[in-house]
């Protein structure tokens, strides 16, 4: 096993922390005066600038710390959190995700627009104070006092190279508190016992010195005042006479507040998050899937010793057995629950989207969120994000009234988005809300009509009306804007969840709104299915396709050999024999079952030997040299070793009725 | 033809002068795989048919958790069936297609050994005098009196694969 390429890494934990930022700044364009999230912003800026510059993305660790410089003095109080700052950092985000993912892509003239921007959002919030940072090199007096775990030397951390670093910012002047050093008798010479005060007189930004000690932030006493703004050089380093009359560590309230509460403030969510993030651990999806197949060959292994241990009398073989048995059940459930995300990932995503969408439309649009610890198969997550973006961009473009409209409709100005998850019996139900002005049958029956899709005056059910937008080039956008009305998107929407096994419901009012409803299995890897016996050999049906099980009468039975057809509830079902289908070359059991299934529209019979139940079935993928068996979806192993294959419904219906036409056609 | 074949087997020495292989029999016939291919070697196992699929690999086994087409190199080289006996085996290979490797069973009648052969004893299949496909062979190996097939598996496997591809 190879180790994971480190830029690879940086690239995920850079993502993640852009992710952060943008969450943060949106939560702050909602309460500008939250110093919760001023923080957030700049924790996850400066570790950007910081890991970005460790692994050589030097442009994204110099364009980042000019956003970091911009929100170190909203956090000091300097200048208020504006909208317009928010939106420029937003930009600049965007623009250091294209720093990670393409840091030799030319991007200097880009960097120096959304500079400016921040600038401007700065200098404008700012109360026309030509202090700022950039704009000439002012000398502020630091006093530093730190001090180190007592094992740091142990864990291989030098405080000399800190000090020199520090040396290196500007004027300096270190004293050594010693103090804590205990006699020579109690001393343990790898001990660290020294604490340190410096006085830094230097034009480089407070974070400059975050930055020396950014390796050891985490476990350090760090405390930094800032005592005042330019002072002669010579002046403080005079004023220290001993170790004695260094500073304590305890903030005095003469100092200014703003500045001297921001850096215990910033020291305790970092360890707050530093102990957190011990407790994730990131794992490469597909060694989730080694261990999937283990606990799979485990499963099966601990099968055959039940059937041992049920043939022998040894009661204690049996007890084994039976503890092998439940042990290797918990360790499947809990293998299935390691894969699941909560949607609040996905969820995240739309937050921006809809702030951009807000300001692109000029529409006033809220998004409100519900249910998002409700959690999915990973895979599915992936998938889903971009028939979402899809369905939330068509509800704020077509769905969503303007404010002007919405007025004279007696509704509230702000539209609103309403996204929500829950689980419900195998699935997960993602709800995509608005209240806006609902479809417009009439004209979507118009365009239906007029592009063939349907016959003019076809009796319709709102369901199957609503339906039609999923279709290819299907848009009742009267002007096609820059966000949706192409056509494109929607039938996208539909093969997406189509391809994920699921389903997709529309509910709409006129002048109320609309909802799209997705229903998605929990996990691709697993479902439920219908474990029958044809011949010899045992298929398993996916439950969802399954409508009902039903003997096949002798009289239907003859009847039918010259029809294939049976009569259910007053509808003719056609029905395959999977015995000549799979030419088994077997004798028929004597009383045949029917499964019939749907697909989409069609339903169709299918005649088995035996239903044997239902089975949680681990779907493996189909060898390379089957993949032109289209008949199968995929294999399975079941618990007494075999295996099963997964019949592919929509393949085997259209099949069953090639046959049929041959059959047809020779009689 | 010669050429290509000539050039095939160069590839299999690949500038050696002994290979490692494991030598087994199918239908009277002595046949050798590279060993570093072969992945493991199985007692018969119960096999699930693949309705649909083609003949050569008209079957699939659970291996180890993982489900992998079972061939049956005797289809290839158009031999004659043989009852499973006591000593029927399955080899597991792993081999490339199309860039990607492909876990796959052999039915075999008996696994004898892993050997090494010499390059100096090997000789290219005969263009004529043979009712095999010539590409499906890589080389033979002469060994006392009797000949050690090399089967080509890529191209064994692909022309399974490209017909079926055709087909469908």
């Amino acid at each position: 096993m190879s180790f994971p390429d480190p830029i690879a890494v940086f690239r995920t934990e850079a993502a993640e922390l852009l992710e952060q930022i943008e969450a943060g700044l949106l939560d702050l364009n909602v309460n500008l005066g939250d110093k919760d999230q001023v923080d957030a912003v700049f924790r996850g800026l400066h570790t950007l600038k910081g890991s970005g510059a460790m692994f050589g993305f030097e442009a994204l660790a110099a364009f980042t710390h000019h956003c970091e410089t911009a929100f170190d003095r909203v956090r000091k109080g300097e200048v208020p959190a504006t909208h317009a700052l928010v939106t420029a950092v937003l930009g600049a985000r965007d623009h250091m995700r294209a720093l990670v993912e393409t840091p030799m892509g030319d991007h200097e003239a880009m960097s120096e627009t959304l500079l400016d921007n921040l600038r401007r959002a700065v200098d404008g919030a700012d109360s026309g104070d030509a202090a700022a940072p950039a704009a000439g090199p002012a000398r502020i007096l630091y006093k530093i006092r730190f001090s180190l775990p007592q094992n740091a030397m142990a864990n291989g951390t030098n405080p000399l190279p800190l000090l020199d670093e520090l040396r290196d910012l500007g004027t300096c002047r270190i004293v050594a508190d010693r103090s804590k050093i205990p006699s020579l008798d109690v001393l343990a010479p790898t001990d660290l016992h020294i604490a340190w005060d410096v006085e830094l007189l230097t034009d480089q930004p407070r974070s400059a010195i975050d930055d020396v000690f950014i390796f050891v932030m985490d476990d350090m006493e760090l405390v930094v005042e800032e005592v005042a703004a330019p002072v002669e050089p010579e002046a403080p380093v005079t004023t220290i006479k001993a170790p004695a009359a260094a500073p304590e560590p305890t903030i005095s309230s003469s100092l200014p507040a703003p500045a001297a509460v921001a850096s215990p403030a910033t020291n305790a969510p970092a360890d707050a998050k530093a102990a957190k993030a011990a407790e994730n651990v990131r794992v490469p999806a597909e060694r989730l899937d080694e261990l999937m197949d283990r606990v799979g060959e485990l499963v099966i292994a601990q099968s055959r010793l039940s059937q041992l241990a049920g043939g022998s009398g040894d009661l204690q073989l049996r007890a084994v057995s039976e503890d092998v048995e439940r042990l290797s059940g918990e360790l499947r459930d809990t293998m299935m629950v390691l894969r699941m995300v909560p949607v609040t990932q996905l969820f995240g995503r739309f937050r921006r989207l809809v702030h951009d969408l807000a300001n692109e439309t000029g529409k006033r649009i809220e998004l409100v969120t519900e249910g998002e610890t409700t959690e999915v198969d990973k895979s599915v997550i992936e998938r889903l994000a971009d028939p979402m973006v899809h369905l939330v961009r068509n509800s704020c473009d077509h769905g969503l009234e303007t404010a002007e409209e919405r007025r004279v409709a007696g509704k509230p100005e702000a539209g609103r988005i309403h996204l929500s998850a829950r689980q419900q019996a195998g699935e997960v139900i993602i709800t995509i809300k608005d209240d806006g002005r609902g479809i417009n049958k009439d004209r979507v029956r118009a365009k239906a009509e007029s592009s063939g899709l349907i016959q003019p005056n076809a009796s319709l059910t709102d369901q199957e009306l609503y339906q039609l937008i999923f279709q290819p080039g299907f848009s009742t956008a009267q002007a096609v804007t820059n966000l949706s009305g192409r056509g494109v998107g929607m039938d996208v929407v539909k093969r997406t969840i189509d391809a994920l096994r699921g389903t997709i419901n529309v509910v709409s009012r006129p002048g109320e709104g609309s909802e799209i409803s997705l229903a998605i299995p929990l996990t691709l890897a697993i479902i439920d299915g219908l474990l029958v016996r044809v011949g010899n050999a045992r298929y398993v049906i996916p439950l969802s396709a399954v409508e009902e099980c039903l003997e096949l009468s002798v009289e239907e039975d003859m009847r039918s050999r010259g029809r294939s057809f049976i009569s259910l509830r007053d509808s003719l079902v056609p029905f395959l024999r999977l015995r000549d289908l799979f030419r088994t070359g077997t004798k028929p059991d004597p009383f045949q079952k029917v499964v019939v299934i749907s697909t989409g529209s069609e339903r169709v019979g299918l005649v088995v030997d035996q239903i044997i139940g239902d089975h949680q079935t681990v779907i493996k993928g189909m060898s390379k040299l089957h993949h032109d068996v289209g008949m199968f979806s995929g294999a399975t192993i079941l618990g007494d070793g075999g295996v099963a294959l997964i019949l592919d419904v929509g393949h085997l219906v259209a099949e069953g009725q090639q046959q049929e036409a041959h059959l047809r056609a020779a009689g | 033809m010669n050429q290509a074949v000539r050039k095939l087997s160069e590839d299999l020495w690949n500038g050696r002068d002994e290979l490692e292989v494991l030598t087994f029999e199918i239908a009277g016939e002595t046949f050798a795989l590279e060993a570093f291919i072969v992945q493991e070697i199985l007692d018969l196992l119960p096999e699930t048919s693949v309705p649909g699929a083609k003949a050569f690999v008209g079957s699939v086994i659970n291996f180890r958790g993982k489900v992998i087409p079972l061939a049956d190199i005797r289809l290839a080289f158009g031999m004659e069936a043989t009852r499973p006996t006591i000593d029927s085996r399955i080899i597991v290979i792993e081999i490339e297609i199309d860039d990607e490797p492909v876990l796959a069973g052999i039915r075999t009648d008996k696994v004898h050994e892993v050997t090494t052969l010499q390059r100096s004893a090997s000789e290219p299949p005969p263009s004529v005098g043979m009712r095999w496909r010539p590409d499906f062979i890589d080389c033979l190996v002469k060994r006392g009196s009797e000949f050690i097939i090399l089967p080509n598996l890529q191209v064994i496997f692909s022309a399974q694969h490209d017909r079926s591809a055709t087909a469908a």
